[in-house]
């Protein structure tokens, strides 16, 4: 049966997220597997119509774009709405929201309203017997569960970011972009402002390769020598929740159950021992390098690569080697 | 100012997880309070002592074993605690869950309703959010920072996003959902261990609270489990020891060149 396959996309400053076109990638896959099936992008306030024909050449068969005044700064409920309009003409047979901080703040709404399931950040999808399946870590990663939805559509799920790759642009694609015009909404909560949290670096939840101290990072300074290593891969800076409770990094670093789950292509453990609760937010990355004095410290049971020494001895070095061959 | 906090029972993170038979094993669990919800439980209690006034009440939703959550949250200072039975209830399901607890807070009464920001048993992060939504209350998820105004009913919170925090205005009564830095939690002191023996904790059945068996049953359920798993091992790494330059050459030679990864 040819389904359809929708998409909330998410955008910052006139473009969309990667996750977005990360989405998009898997959306088009199911469609295409469910027998000619469409991906639909539901698009929400103002985003220019070059952007949304690249979302055409990345996969979108149509765009919904839903407009309104209430779709200035984020606001839950002017989202809940205007998803819940273009739900209502497009029929999907499932949404994908990202699993980032404003999708996993909106998916629950959205599904309460419409008294669907969700499944929170999905990694894996597959079509079984005309039902979908998903799969998702539980446990902070300590096991996976596979879920699936009652009869009730859509089925609503948050996709974890970096999970999928995008597809490659196709310039002979055009999506049919259609309107909705949305109402006025009562908003009681919306977003007012917001605080920068350090420096130019790539956010966390979306750098291809992070670099990570930990307690053997001894103070605030000593983190220089990691931003060091950080400039040169253009890397993203980390940290345990042992850096971040001693005050030498603010909190928004923390990697692991009580901070980030990140899902980067590299990760480096530098000085962190991989307590169960670090690997939390860390262990479903792609390749793991552990820089540990201890040879016996658990983060080497899970590194790919591993150097057993003094960090800041290893780092420096490591540091001027890699500039050296990314160079050449 | 009523404040409620929702607090759900959860594995001690601790706890190694093993299958028995395709599912969880829970046969050596020790059960606690979600870590999360232990910083609203803080929030609600600096609320009630802030403003010299109002009563916290925690509720928790499922089997027995569930009354030592609120026995601890009882014995950090909460007002009152209610054990809402979970027989019958899908527990796995979040809508289920938030459609209970949304009826209960219905019953109870609040200004406020706080909860974690997540379970760290099925990492959900939605039965707070979905309770908002079924009470027709405006949320904030994630908090980090907190500012009420009752007496303008309203409030300003910050909430953690990617590359910063978003300052976030909101009108009362509201339901915010509160993670890791909102609060130092407090350790429960003897004299409030004590107390808890005096307190009764009332159990409710869906039945006290209104609610339709059938609409939140298992049979109902938006969402359920179709297996568990456990994550396959990684290979063993490649772990280099001895001389730094070497290795730090080694291991730039086998990101950069072999995995091309760097
Ligand atoms: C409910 C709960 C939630 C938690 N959430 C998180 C979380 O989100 N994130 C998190 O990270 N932790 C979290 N923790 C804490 C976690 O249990 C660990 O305490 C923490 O991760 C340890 O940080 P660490 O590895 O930096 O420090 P340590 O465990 O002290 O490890 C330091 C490591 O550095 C090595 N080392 C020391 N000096 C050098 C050197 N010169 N060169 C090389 N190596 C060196 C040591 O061998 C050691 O392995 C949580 C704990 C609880 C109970
Ligand atoms: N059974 C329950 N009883 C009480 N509160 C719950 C229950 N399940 C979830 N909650 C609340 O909802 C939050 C999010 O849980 P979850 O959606 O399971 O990740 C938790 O931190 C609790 O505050």
């Amino acid at each position: 049966m040819a389904a359809t396959f929708a998409v909330l996309a998410e955008t910052k400053d006139g473009s969309a997220r990667k996750i977005t076109l990360e989405m998009l990638a898997e959306a088009k896959r199911l469609a295409e597997a469910s027998g000619g099936g469409s991906a639909v992008a539901i698009v929400l306030g103002s985003l220019g119509s070059a952007e949304m024909e690249r979302l055409g050449r990345l996969g979108a068969d149509r765009v919904c774009h839903v407009e309104g005044a209430a779709l200035g700064a984020y606001a839950s409920e002017a989202q809940t709405e205007a998803v819940r309009l273009a739900l209502e003409r497009v029929k999907p047979e499932a949404l994908f929201i990202g699993a980032t901080s404003q999708g996993k703040d909106l998916a629950p709404r959205i599904a309460a309203r419409l008294r669907v399931g969700l499944a929170s950040d999905c990694v894996e999808f597959e079509t079984k017997d005309g039902a979908l399946v998903a799969r998702r870590p539980i446990f902070a990663g300590k096991a996976f569960a596979r879920v699936t939805w009652s009869q009730a559509r859509p089925w609503i799920a948050t996709v974890r970011p970096n999970t999928f790759s995008p597809r490659e642009e196709d310039p002979s694609r055009k999506a049919e972009v259609e309107r909705i015009a949305l109402g006025e909404v009562n908003v009681r909560t919306r977003a007012t402002g917001f605080e920068k949290s350090e420096g130019e670096m790539l956010d966390l939840t979306e750098a291809n390769i992070i670099v990570s101290g930990g307690r053997a990072m001894q103070g605030p300074e000593n983190f220089e020598i990691l931003r060091r290593l950080c400039k040169v891969l253009g890397a993203t800076l980390g940290a345990s929740r042992a850096a971040v409770d001693a005050g030498w990094i603010d909190h928004s670093h923390q990697i692991g159950q009580t901070g980030k789950v990140v899902n980067p292509t590299v990760y480096f453990a530098i000085g962190i021992s991989g307590a169960i609760q670090h690997l939390a937010g860390m262990s479903s990355s792609r390749m793991i390098v552990a820089i540990n004095k201890d040879k016996d410290a658990p983060i080497f049971k899970i590194a790919n690569y591993g150097i057993v020494g003094d960090l800041y001895e290893i780092v420096p070095i490591l540091t001027e080697e890699f500039e050296k061959a990314l160079r050449e | 100012m009523n404040v409620l906090v929702f607090v759900k029972q959860v594995p001690d993170t601790e706890t190694r997880i093993q299958l028995n038979g395709g599912a969880i094993d829970t046969g050596s669990v020790k059960w606690v309070a979600n870590p999360y919800d232990e910083f609203a439980i803080e929030e609600a209690l600096r609320i009630r002592e802030r403003l010299g006034q109002g009563k916290v009440t925690v509720v928790s939703l499922g089997p027995d074993r569930v009354k030592e959550a609120i026995k601890y949250a009882l014995s950090l200072g909460a007002d009152e605690g209610v054990h809402i039975k979970g027989d019958g209830v899908a527990l796995g399901d979040p809508i289920s869950v938030a459609t209970v607890l949304a009826a209960a807070a219905r019953k109870i009464g609040f200004d406020l309703i706080l909860t974690g920001k997540q379970g760290v048993d099925f990492d959900w992060s939605q039965a707070g959010i979905m309770t908002a939504e079924f009470l027709d209350l405006p949320h904030v998820s994630v908090v980090v920072h907190l500012e009420l105004d009752p007496a303008a009913k309203k409030g300003k919170a910050k909430r953690e996003i990617e590359g910063g925090a978003e300052i976030v205005e909101f009108q009362l009564p509201a339901l915010l959902t509160a993670q890791k830095g909102l609060n130092e939690p407090r350790y429960a002191s003897l004299k409030g261990i004590m107390g808890v023996k005096k307190k009764t904790i009332p159990e409710w059945t869906l039945a006290d609270l209104g609610v339709d068996p059938a609409s939140v049953a298992e049979s109902a359920a938006a969402i359920r489990f179709v297996d568990f798993s456990l994550p396959p091992p990684r290979a063993a790494g490649k772990i280099l020891e001895g001389d730094a330059r070497g290795n730090a050459r080694d291991l730039v030679r086998l990101l950069h060149d072999e995995a091309k990864v760097i």
